[in-house]
């Protein structure tokens, strides 16, 4: 599950920093972090929700049961 | 009936001065993330006022496409989406979280309880 959801964020997010943990074991609660000059001067709001776009299909599925987001700009 | 319920979350969003989505409620908090949530308002110390979203999967539902934000917990101040319990918690820790109530609330926020509403 965690090579998938890094799959997905590679793929939103190409040649960025980007990690994904598996905080349980459980492969249902992660945090994903993410490093991108894409979220240089945007909002930490705007930040998260490139994420969730990013991320969406394993949100609205309820793969994920719970997500800790950590985002940083590139600068 | 959905409409009503999205009336009901609309008119806390934008009536209450710090809304807190979450799951269950400040004294039996059913969720980590909603607990990190509360306890960074807290710190900060906001008048909260709590809507548990598990009574009905329709509120959550109704908030979502309200707010465009796919997760709970969500913090609204003045009507307006802070984030989920990552960006409160950041926010808070910078400083920025308080500042920002001191703008939208004024100088002396925070003289409010605590408060539970119901959406049904």
């Amino acid at each position: 599950m965690t090579d998938q959801l890094e799959g997905l964020l590679r793929e939103a997010f190409p040649g960025d920093e980007v990690a994904v943990e598996d905080r349980t074991g459980g492969g249902d609660h992660f945090q994903v972090t993410v490093a991108s000059a894409r979220f240089d001067g945007l909002s930490l709001i705007e930040q998260h929700r490139l994420v969730y776009d990013a991320l969406a299909a394993p949100l609205a599925d309820g793969t994920i049961h719970e997500l800790r987001i950590k985002t940083r700009g590139a600068s | 009936m959905s409409d009503e319920i999205r009336d009901q979350v609309k008119g806390i969003i934008d009536g209450e001065d710090v809304a807190l989505f979450m799951k269950g409620t400040p004294q039996f908090v059913m969720c980590g993330n909603s607990h990190r949530a509360l306890e960074a308002l807290r710190r900060a110390g906001a008048p909260v006022t709590a809507v548990d979203v598990l009574p009905d999967p329709r509120i959550r539902e109704e908030l979502s496409t309200l707010s465009g934000w796919p997760t709970i917990p969500q913090v609204f101040v003045r009507g307006e989406l802070v984030g989920g319990a990552d960006i409160v918690e950041e926010l808070e820790a910078s400083g920025e979280l308080e500042q920002t109530l001191r703008e939208k609330l004024g100088d002396g926020y925070g003289k409010t309880e605590e408060r539970v509403v119901t959406v049904a």
